[in-house]
């Protein structure tokens, strides 16, 4: 095979003439640009510079992120991938491991609300069947700006359809996630789609690439011109040009993708696959180039093969172009008939477009010309590694120092200010448009704290549950990502599941600012933290950069947001606590100790504007006992409710916790704050009455601090403070709670 | 006694069908390939929901065309039992052996949630397991579900007793235009109806998602068990 200085693929009439500006213009700094000269040992040709700034975005390639997440716990006795692949694996028992991801599709969802949000759950869900995994569950997280900025209504109507219409045809529930809305987010929201899908151990397929000779097949939709340079864009920030932007968005076929994730199975089943990986951000190139990379192989892709949807590509349009629902198939030489016969009898279209080949150069061909003939592993390998440089934001001090306290005069008229704003209201209105009971797993859907799916044929179950607070995070990047690692583990264990894996979407601003490096930075170090202390492997992950605006008064950069997403296992489906109180009667404790903490908390920030103070400590051996303890308790089947203490304290969680029976309740506290603060470490359960000395007990076993707090009945939700009693009627609070998102939407 | 569940392209509810039918009913069940032009001898044909050829043009118009529906069609008309659900009972529509037509929701979106229905007979071989006034609670998902036909032709499908399952309060009172009770809008709160002969039936809500109470509710059992045990020779009929 020949090395380095190779001629160069001769330039086309209608090409444009390469160089450092137009590789500028592509996304790749001078620097860059002379390393990929001395890789070629000459200058790239157009196609080669279209495939070369593909890769090395900051969406494909990881450079300003890479040197952080290596901090991450990768590995456990039940993780059997982990970060690398299309998605993390890991051992569930009874022979299936779970396969999960989470991905964002921030900018796209902002230029193109309805379409970016559905191919970004389009994404997520082939890179899960990519791996031979049935989707059997979705979450998402959804970050949106005030409802009154510009265009926001426009775009929360067209993300929540997006998403809906997209897993609904596919068929997958989505049974969680979480939706907040912030004035950081006013110029980028956040779109994050997490996928989870069931496989036999022994049935895994990999994005490897092995034995010279095997055909590359090309299966699924046909390639247009939609979503090029959409990884590039994608890498960038907003600007007021940013709308015109709309055709790199890529368009969504659900159904299309049903049928390819059907073909899929049945196809891996006939053992003639060698390698499978679907075409995502930057489609043939990254797919071909990234399965070649892993394999150490070459590749000869010969593009008039492509199936096109329209006449006149060029090599460059096909390799960049991100038009959805399309796989690569690597399969066994000679028995490629098995997989295409597949194909066909679904209704797809599949093709031979190229095939392995040693020396581990990619010749791209048209025709019988070659456009591109590069090196796989110095592009895919040898990325750009960036460390940037970081610093602490000048008025960290003043940030942290703790907030002057407003009066807390009638807490359950405060309690009812809380429950009208959108941030606190009910999401039915959102998670009714997503069917979340297809397949029949759905044990517990949207609205508690963890979502519960069982695994048919076991005695077990999963739990999914997605968690962050961006405000923590922008007060104190490091404890804001301990604190979601912390929260989600909580949440899992509200309803008795142990965690098995995390998969995260880090959703920063331009890591170019060294106050958004050190964020960056700052949240990876706290992630890592507490995800060592309480065992949770990261499996899988994506990064986000560049969420930042340019205004008039500068960049507008979102608030740090690692939003994180963690499974658990339940292995043995008993009876599960609800998120609500069960019956009238139950004595209600609360497990954890207050401390008063009101740094970032939600009372402050959504009745007094006010985003002041290091947010609560999060102490992991807390933590960790107690999620301990409430495994046990729920093991035992002695709690009627379970549900964690978060945002809003335990005045949101006893008022959440009365909503859904409509039961009212009556809980003790010494002072208005306590029912404020957002100390962790903490949940609220409930029992019947001969079962709270036994859970008492428990606790102090576990050194969890436990209070008997009151009790559920009658119709008033009330909170007796020192002696006093303050109530309103659960029927009342709930109608408020119920209308506040739909009438913040003017609906 | 067989079932056999369609697969059109995009049908998503086939597995769950299937389950139900299978794991829970322990009946005998198969999946029936929308291209073939056989129903393989099976008594009960399940049409199932999902969005087969992607609800392009109408939802189920599509699928009314394939050769399956052809041995479905055959079926009927000898008097086979068959069952739509959701995108099934659009597809029955489309396919002309159920009268009426869906529109999008009222509210123009897709909804999903659980729904009360009224039980309007119980003389079919669906419904010999419920009680007439009876209330179900079902889960819906769908975003055409709003039920329509030329007023004369409702009054015509009334008065043949051809509608079989209404939207309803908890306590089982119809109220049409209670957008949270009836959230589709149906024409006469409509959820399930059959034909002339009562052979066929279409119905909006997922009877097979509520077949096992870890999920929180079998209150689609009997409909289900019930269209099994009416196709078991005299005798057979399972407790």
């Amino acid at each position: 095979m020949s090395e380095a200085n190779v001629s160069a693929p001769a330039r086309r009439p209608n090409e444009p003439t390469v160089g450092p500006a137009l590789a500028a213009e592509r996304g790749l700094s001078g620097e860059e640009y002379e390393q990929l000269r001395a890789i070629l040992g000459r200058d790239p040709s157009w196609t080669e510079l279209g495939v070369a700034s593909a890769l090395w975005s900051e969406h494909c390639s990881y450079k300003s992120s890479k040197v952080y997440l290596r901090e991450f716990p990768t590995s456990g006795p039940r993780v059997l991938q982990g970060p690398g692949e299309n998605a993390g694996v890991v051992d569930v028992g009874h022979g299936w491991v779970a396969v999960f991801k989470m991905e964002s599709h921030n900018h796209p969802s902002y230029i193109e609300p309805y379409q970016g949000a559905a191919t970004g759950v389009g994404g997520i869900l082939r890179d899960v069947f990519t791996m031979g995994a049935r989707p059997i569950a979705c979450l998402d997280a959804l970050r949106f700006g005030e409802i009154d900025a510009p265009r926001m209504r426009y775009l929360i109507d067209g993300v929540v359809r997006g998403v809906g219409d997209y897993g609904n045809c596919f068929g997958v529930p989505t049974v969680g996630g979480e939706t907040a809305f912030h004035r950081c987010y006013n110029g980028n929201i956040l779109v994050n789609a997490f996928a989870l899908g069931v496989a036999r151990k022994d049935q895994i397929f990999k994005a490897r690439a092995s034995g010279a000779g095997n055909p590359i097949l090309y299966a699924g939709s046909r390639t247009g011109r939609d979503g090029i340079h959409g990884a590039t864009m994608a890498s960038e920030s907003f600007d007021t040009e940013s709308e015109t932007k709309r055709p790199t968005v890529q368009v969504g076929d659900p159904f299309t993708e049903k049928v390819l994730l059907e073909a899929c199975l049945e196809a891996m089943r006939t053992g003639a696959i060698v390698a499978i990986q679907d075409m995502g951000a930057a489609g043939l190139t990254s797919s071909t180039f990234e399965m070649a990379g892993r394999g150490g192989t070459g590749m000869r892709l010969d593009l008039e093969k492509v199936p096109l949807r329209e006449p006149g590509l060029t090599p460059y349009e096909m390799m960049l172009s991100e038009s959805q629902e399309r796989m690569v198939v690597l399969a066994k030489r000679g028995r490629e008939e098995e997989v295409e016969r597949v194909f066909r009898r679904w209704g797809l279209e599949i093709a031979e477009i190229g095939e392995i080949t040693d020396g581990g150069r990619a010749l791209l061909c048209f025709n019988g010309e070659t456009y591109a003939d590069i090196p796989i592993e110095p592009l895919t390998e040898q990325a750009p590694v960036y460390r940037r440089p970081t610093a602490p934001p000048p008025d960290l001090a003043a940030r942290w120092e703790a907030p002057a306290l407003p009066e807390i005069g009638h807490p359950i008229e405060t309690l009812e200010r809380l429950l009208d704003t959108p941030d606190f209201g009910s999401k039915r209105w959102i998670w009714r448009q997503y069917d979340h009971t297809v397949r029949t797993n759905t044990v517990r859907g949207p609205g508690g704290d963890a979502a519960v799916v069982r695994l048919k044929g076991t005695p077990s179950a999963l739990a999914l549950t997605a968690d962050v607070n961006p405000v923590y995070c922008q007060l104190d990047p490091e404890r804001g990502g301990m604190q979601a690692v912390a929260e989600a583990v909580r949440n899992l264990a509200c309803v008795g599941a142990e965690p098995v894996g995390l998969t995260d979407c880090l959703n920063f601003g331009n890591p170019q600012n060294p106050h958004v490096a050190w964020q960056l930075q700052q949240s990876v170090l706290g992630l890592s933290a507490a995800c060592r202390a309480l065992d949770v492997p990261v499996i899988s992950g994506n990064v986000s950069l560049y969420n930042e605006t340019q205004t008039d008064s500068g960049p507008q950069s979102i608030y740090p947001t690692p939003a994180v997403a963690m499974v658990g296992l339940i292995p043995l489906l008993g009876h599960l606590p609800e998120s609500h109180f069960e019956q009238a009667g139950d004595r209600i404790l609360l497990l954890g100790r207050d401390r008063a903490e009101f740094g970032g908390s939600a009372w402050l920030r959504l009745l007094y504007d006010l985003e002041q103070g290091r947010p609560p400590e999060v102490d992991l051996e807390a933590e960790r006992n107690l999620a301990l303890l409430l495994r046990e308790l729920i093991g035992a089947g002695l709690l009627s409710t379970a549900h964690d203490l978060s945002e809003g304290g335990l005045a949101l969680a006893a008022a959440e916790a009365c909503f859904g029976r409509s039961l009212g309740a009556r809980l003790e506290v010494s002072s208005p704050f306590e029912l404020f603060s957002e100390t962790q470490a903490r949940a609220l359960v409930a029992c019947p009455p001969s079962h709270s000395i036994e859970i008492l007990r428990a606790a102090e076993r576990h050194g969890v601090p436990a209070t008997e707090i009151g009790e559920v009945g009658g119709e008033n939700l009330g909170f007796e403070v020192g002696g006093e009693i303050f109530q309103a009627p659960v029927a009342r609070l709930e109608a408020v709670w119920e209308r506040a998102l739909p009438k913040a939407l003017g609906l | 006694m067989k079932v056999g569940v369609v697969v059109f392209p995009g049908s998503n509810c086939d597995h769950d069908v299937y389950h139900a039918f299978s794991h829970v009913l322990d009946c005998e069940a198969m999946f029936l390939w929308h291209g073939d032009e056989t129903i393989h001898g099976c008594d009960l044909i399940v049409l199932p929901g999902g969005f087969a050829y992607g609800d392009y043009l109408r939802a189920g118009a599509l699928a009314a065309l394939s050769p399956v529906m052809a041995a479905v069609r055959r079926h009927a008309r000898e008097g086979g039992l068959v069952l739509g659900i959701c995108n099934g009972f659009q597809v029955l529509l489309e396919a002309g052996l159920l009268p009426g037509a869906m529109r999008r929701n009222q509210g123009l979106r897709f909804l999903c949630q659980d729904v009360y229905l009224r039980v309007e007979r119980n003389d079919l071989p669906f419904t010999s397991r419920l009680k007439v006034g009876q209330v179900l609670r079902l889960p819906i998902a769908h975003a055409e579900g709003n039920y329509e036909d030329a007023p004369e032709r409702l009054d015509a499908l009334e008065e043949r007793r051809q509608v079989v399952f209404r939207y309803c309060a908890p306590d089982g009172s119809i109220c049409a235009f209670d957008e949270e009770l009836n959230p589709n809008g149906a024409a006469r709160a409509i959820a399930g109806i059959t034909n002339e002969h009562g052979n066929v039936l279409g119905l909006m809500p997922h009877p097979e998602r509520s077949v096992e109470a870890l999920l929180g509710n079998s209150d689609g059992l009997a409909l289900l068990a019930g269209t099994a045990a009416s196709l078991l020779p005299l005798g057979e009929a399972r407790a």
